[in-house]
């Protein structure tokens, strides 16, 4: 994507690039318009599909009316409230499992036999979904938070850990033969070689969990809580609110979108050698 | 000239695994009766067919395995494991993709525990003998494939190693820069009179480069003859390489070479026929 841009604004001839001079800020305004338009149609059908009786406006209202309650929400302090709520469980969660995963997945990634002690446990829970578990947390835990953030730490914890197992496994022999021609003790191959080699591949595990932080948030909200947007989203429902409901549903969305914005960008300033090498 | 390294008998064998159906490891012979020394300072180039040992020679004079029989000697004394006596390029440049090539160079100097200003003067000084002056914050991936060798060439040099062990260093490089890196070598190695052990399939990089050329047989790896290459007009800037006596040299490894290349090749063809023929017994153990 990103070199095919580039390749198109790159001057050839003098002619080229007189005419690339005006052509640049439309050029800029095409960009827009092609990231942009998908999102716009959307919009658009949005809004014209229920106002032409094709659906039902109980179910599915136009989208000018789902942003009239979402700005009613949000001037009411409400829309806040609720995202405090789930913010506070989705990175408590997130965080909780990146300080336990990535350690634990370096352990187990370093030394063969604890991996072959834990790989049959690994892959039985790995293979159960989170939310197969919710009852089971719910059951132990109560309806509480605790329950909640910990559905949200097992749901993170998965991709990070066996990120991390990978990372370190997969580090190039070559790389770890050069240092160890140097001798390096085992200790500072670790953490000289193995660790910055794995970087890359434990970020990606991370911006992973990220997405699943949210996604197992609004389930484990839709059960026993008096907070959070996913109450919010379910409790409009019940109440018949489909405005209020799909405010929640886009307030989720774009909370989801900037998270992961924002994990790319860090893991870009991380991994800026592997980034370019890759383009 | 006093002896650095010795070979003195050295076996190496490997296990490996039968072949499906039959589970019991056999042992795979890659260096028989290893008998050969170098001289301090000496240019020793290493030729043999794909698949002898090269290699292996390389790794057991690294210190990263050990031989299963007979002893290498540096100065007299085993090898104990790697060290920094040592260093070693390898074809693929091995360099560390997240460190820039002066993180690279300083990465074998703080292993050697040099710290601070004198490590960034080393590390500049070895990027300047190589000739990437103004590359210090490239990464690896913003180098040619001759500036990765040189700053891994620059990174072995820089913790001041007494034998630079080479393994097929140029061969992924293209004709020019290859020539150009060989003369460059040249000029290093005479300015740094360190030992070097080259490894090498090219004929013409073997007796350009090289005092003495060892040829190495196919299978098991043992030598088979140490030509010496009294060529003195290394350092001149006239081609050596159409040198009358240069052609003679080259021919006469080339006659060693040749009957070794073909078992080689031989036993590529087996390896790869067996592989096949276990793929299908595989194949058919799965279908029943």
């Amino acid at each position: 994507m990103a070199t095919a841009e580039k390749s198109v604004s790159l001057p050839i001839g003098s002619a080229q690039r007189r005419s690339s001079a005006i052509a640049a800020p439309l050029g800029i305004a095409g960009k827009v318009l092609k990231r942009t338009i998908a999102i716009l149609a959307l919009a658009a059908t949005w809004e014209v599909v229920p106002r032409a009786g094709l659906v039902e406006t109980a179910f599915l209202p136009p989208l000018s009316e789902v942003l009239q309650a979402w700005w009613g929400l949000l001037t009411s302090g409400e829309l806040w409230t609720h995202t405090e709520a789930s913010l506070i469980r989705s990175l408590a969660g997130f965080g909780i499992a990146i300080a336990a995963a990535i350690p634990l997945g370096l352990l187990i990634g370093w030394y063969k036999g604890l991996s072959e002690l834990l790989t049959p446990v690994l892959e039985l829970f790995r293979n159960t979904a989170a939310l197969a578990l919710l009852p089971v947390f719910t059951l132990i835990l109560g309806i509480g938070e605790t329950s909640k953030i910990t559905l949200i730490v097992y749901a993170c914890s998965w991709p990070i850990l066996l990120n991390t197992i990978s990372g370190v496994k997969n580090v190039d022999p070559l790389l770890i033969k050069s240092a160890k021609s140097m001798g390096l003790s085992p200790l500072k191959l670790f953490i000289k070689v193995i660790l910055p080699a794995a970087v890359p591949t434990i970020f990606t595990g991370v911006r992973l969990a990220g997405a699943g932080s949210i996604l197992v948030l609004i389930a484990a909200e839709m059960v026993g809580a008096k907070a959070g947007l996913g109450y919010l989203i379910n409790y409009a429902q019940f109440n018949f609110q489909a405005p209020e409901m799909y405010a929640g549903i886009i307030s989720i969305s774009l909370i989801g979108l900037l998270f992961n914005q924002g994990l790319v960008t860090l893991e870009k300033r991380f991994t800026a050698w592997k980034q370019t090498q890759s383009q | 000239m006093t002896t650095k390294i010795s070979f003195q008998h050295v076996n190496k064998t490997f296990k490996v695994k039968g072949n499906a159906g039959r589970s019991e490891a056999t042992e795979f012979t890659a260096l028989r009766d290893i008998n050969f020394d170098v001289k301090t300072g000496e240019f020793m180039v290493i030729v043999g067919p794909s698949g002898c040992g090269k290699s292996t020679l390389l790794d057991l004079l690294g210190g990263l395995t050990k031989p299963t029989s007979g002893s290498i000697l540096i100065d007299g004394k085993p090898i104990k494991g790697p060290a920094l006596d040592r260093g070693i390029v390898f074809q693929q440049y091995a360099l560390f993709p997240w460190k820039t090539a002066r993180g690279n160079i300083e990465f074998g100097l703080e292993a050697k525990g040099i710290r601070g200003k004198e490590r960034a003067e080393r590390a500049r000084e070895f990027l300047s003998l190589v000739g990437l002056d103004g590359f210090a914050d490239r990464y690896p991936h913003e180098l040619s494939g001759g500036m990765k060798q040189r700053v891994a060439i620059a990174r072995s040099l820089a913790y001041d190693p007494d034998i630079l062990l080479m393994d097929e260093p140029f061969a992924a490089l293209d004709a020019q820069t290859r020539e150009t890196l060989q003369s460059e070598l040249l000029k290093i190695w005479e300015k740094t009179k360190k030992t070097i052990v080259f490894i090498t399939h090219g004929i013409d990089e073997a007796v350009y480069l090289g005092q003495r050329v060892a040829v190495m047989t196919s299978r098991p790896g043992r030598i088979k003859e140490i030509i010496d290459i009294p060529l003195s007009a290394r350092n001149g800037e006239e081609d050596l390489r159409s040198d009358p006596e240069f052609g003679r040299l080259r021919h006469e490894i080339w006659s060693l070479l040749r009957d070794e290349v073909q078992r080689a090749q031989a036993y590529e063809i087996q390896d790869k026929a067996g592989h096949a023929q276990n793929a299908s017994n595989k194949n058919k153990s799965g279908v029943l």
